[in-house]
């Protein structure tokens, strides 16, 4: 009988895995076996990790095939695992005596978790809700206005710079930089989108990710300003009515802050997306062409993605100045830029959820696995590459809402 | 009765290219024309002209929406135009796939709703109405073209004929009075065609629209058509009743080609 492809053993698949180790060794033989002692002029051979590359690629490409090769035969087949959970879930939830006890359980956990962990763990939940809101207003702009933007980290920056700001030059309080941190990103974000959104797809990445440096360099240089590389320091933490709160008051009171924040995002972006103004981005998504047929302002509705998703931004980054009490043009660099897209694109572009368990799966496991620091960009690599084959839609993908229209006489 | 539709001298360069050549016609209300032509002879052309995906080299557009005074309107962008009341649909079919198809309804509506941001973001009692309606009145229009048992399948996944028909649901939507159909039938088989016939005839009657539309099909635009516009290389080349064009000399020369004596 001739072996399935879904078959553990494959003599094809072998071969090719055969094949594939050995290229990986010869691409990695410079690095990885020779080795110079400059002292005495010898080449040390180390065959030793030759071997290992070669069972390890062995081993890597044999599984990756494999995994390739179940997902192909799988393809069309319903997923009877996946649809049983699926289906209890939504009985669950349908299911109010079900539904209220959850609900109440998960708003008491949110609200007592600062008295049952540590002041660190808080801090880093706070950290995680941030990257929550970076993640959901990131989403306006990618995941329902299709505009690639890699300069997101900036507008992060404008609300830090912000708050950082005005507080040094002007003795502003937190509670009143926080608008006008949104504020001062969405007019950034417009000011920045009106020639930028004349361009599309790979040109609008490159010109985004451009002005993100721009801005980031500009905070640097400006020294006697910003305080160029030093950035602002001692800036105070969130305050409550004038209450001294302590360090651990105030910390947690962050951690509210950004629940709440949380909160807030979710609705409005769940409003938005249900709205007339989120069909019209997502029509602009599917096809600009067409959307401006059907009566749709192509300028206005990518501005409006635009300017909205960088508002959210800057009202993290009020919060991310006032939590960390310190600004340096270097937190926000491209990879915060990166990391924030990496949190949509792994949780599930456009789905609310997904992007909740993005931002908490990278910020966290990123914080309690320090000692892989080393390490992080490398499992970065490999944990999107594995995603856009195997789970191109992200981790929970976004569900259709479908509307139910009453028919007459029925 | 007034023309919805007048072009003068409408002419329109590519570079060294001129894909369309001074034409000009008019389309009175009630009609419904076809323009036809050879491929590659400028038709679609005409139609993204008169929409405002191009904005013409040279020449005048003006439309007259019934009740309301002429305008000119080259130049203007393609949702200005469409918010003044032309509707269209395309030749190559722009469905928006992954929206599902009381979606693609409810965006042709947009021009029509007034909620804004921060109406999205507050959902007052207007906004609540106002996509409660949005959605009855699209259902309504999948109703009257006969989609309803696909409302909330992706619109993607439509049988071809389907995804014609959502096409025209869409640019109703938009509540035109100049209903532009880019080859409307193209793909249909013969039965599909007929029941095209009929939805445009019921159309044009229900709801007062005039019918401007691109096609190939000759048993669709002879037996619809009042006026028919000929274009060859850019330039019309003839125009009148479907009878006359079936005699016209030069239609069939530019269909079929010149006759060499040898």
């Amino acid at each position: 009988m001739k072996p399935l492809n879904k078959d553990l053993f494959n003599m094809k698949r072998l071969k090719v895995s055969l094949a594939m180790a050995f290229w990986l060794s010869v691409v990695t033989f410079p690095i990885m076996v020779i080795k110079i002692n400059t002292i005495n002029d010898t080449v040390i051979w180390r065959w030793g990790n030759l071997a290992l590359i070669v069972i390890l690629g062995l081993f890597g490409s044999y599984i990756w095939n494999y995994a390739l090769d179940r997902m192909k035969e799988r393809k069309g087949e319903s997923n009877r695992l996946k649809e049983t959970l699926s289906g209890l879930y939504q009985r669950l939830r349908s299911n109010p005596k079900v539904k209220k006890p959850v609900l109440a359980a998960v708003v008491l956990v949110i609200a007592a978790f600062p008295f049952i962990t540590s002041m660190y763990s808080t801090s880093i939940l706070t950290t995680a809700l941030i990257y929550v809101v970076l993640g959901l207003g990131l989403n306006i702009i990618i995941g329902l206005g299709g505009l690639l933007h890699l300069g997101y980290a900036a507008f992060f920056a404008v609300g830090a710079y912000t708050y950082a700001l005005l507080y040094q030059y002007f003795q502003i309080d937190f509670w009143i930089a926080l608008p006008l941190g949104g504020l001062f990103a969405f007019l950034f974000g417009l000011l920045v989108g009106i020639p930028v959104l004349r361009l599309r797809g790979d040109y609008l990445a490159i010109v985004t990710l451009a002005f993100g440096e721009i801005l980031r360099i500009i905070l640097n240089n400006w020294g006697p300003v910003t305080g160029g590389p030093d950035g602002i320091s001692r800036i105070p933490r969130p305050s409550f009515f004038g209450i001294d709160l302590k360090l651990q008051g105030s910390i947690n009171l962050t951690y509210y802050i950004m629940v709440l924040m949380v909160v807030i995002t979710i609705i409005v972006v769940r409003r938005l997306e249900d709205s007339r103004i989120g069909r019209a981005l997502e029509a602009m998504k599917e096809d600009e062409v067409a959307a401006e047929a059907m009566g749709i302002d192509i300028m206005k509705s990518k501005l409006t993605a635009f300017a909205l998703g960088s508002m959210w931004a800057g009202f993290a980054g009020v919060v991310m100045a006032a939590k960390t009490t310190k600004v340096t043009p270097d937190s926000f660099g491209l990879m915060e830029s990166v990391i924030v897209l990496c949190i949509v694109v792994l949780g599930g572009m456009g789905s609310i959820p997904g992007i909740l368990l993005g931002a908490f799966i990278f910020k966290i496991v990123m914080e309690y696995f320090r000692v892989f620091a080393m390490y992080r960009m490398l499992i970065f690599g490999a944990v999107l590459v594995i995603m856009m084959v195997f789970k191109p839609d992200g981790l929970i993908p976004k569900i259709r809402r479908k509307y139910t229209v009453e028919k007459e006489g029925a | 009765m007034a023309a919805v539709l007048d072009v003068q001298n409408l002419t329109m360069d590519f570079g060294g290219l001129r894909a369309v050549n001074d034409v000009s016609l008019s389309v009175q209300e009630g009609q419904i024309v076809s323009l036809i032509g050879p491929n590659g002879a400028g038709k679609t052309t005409f139609f993204n002209c008169v929409t405002g995906v191009y904005n013409p080299t040279r020449g005048a557009i003006h439309i007259c929406p019934p009740g309301k005074k002429q305008q000119k309107i080259n130049g203007m962008k393609p949702n200005r135009i469409t918010e003044r009341g032309l509707g269209r649909t395309f030749q190559n079919i722009r469905l928006f796939q992954n929206m599902t198809v009381l979606e693609n309804v409810m965006i042709g509506r947009h021009s029509r709703l007034n909620a804004g941001i921060l109406g999205a973001i507050l959902r007052g009692p207007s906004t609540k109405k106002e996509e409660y309606q949005v959605k009855e009145d699209s259902y309504r229009i999948l109703e009257k073209i006969g989609l309803t048992v696909f409302a909330n399948e992706l619109a993607k996944n439509l049988p071809y004929g389907a995804q014609r028909r959502l096409e025209i649901a869409r640019a109703l939507a938009t509540d035109p009075f100049l209903l532009l159909l880019d080859e409307p039938a193209a793909g249909m088989n013969p039965q599909e065609t007929q029941d095209l016939i009929r939805l445009i005839l019921t159309l044009r009657d229900t709801e007062q629209l005039t019918v401007f539309l691109i096609e190939h099909d000759m048993s669709l635009v002879m037996s619809l058509s009042e006026n028919i516009f000929v274009v060859d290389y850019g330039s019309l080349i003839a125009q009148g009743s479907p009878d006359e064009i079936k005699q016209n000399q030069r239609v069939i020369k530019a269909y079929l080609g010149e006759v060499v004596d040898a």
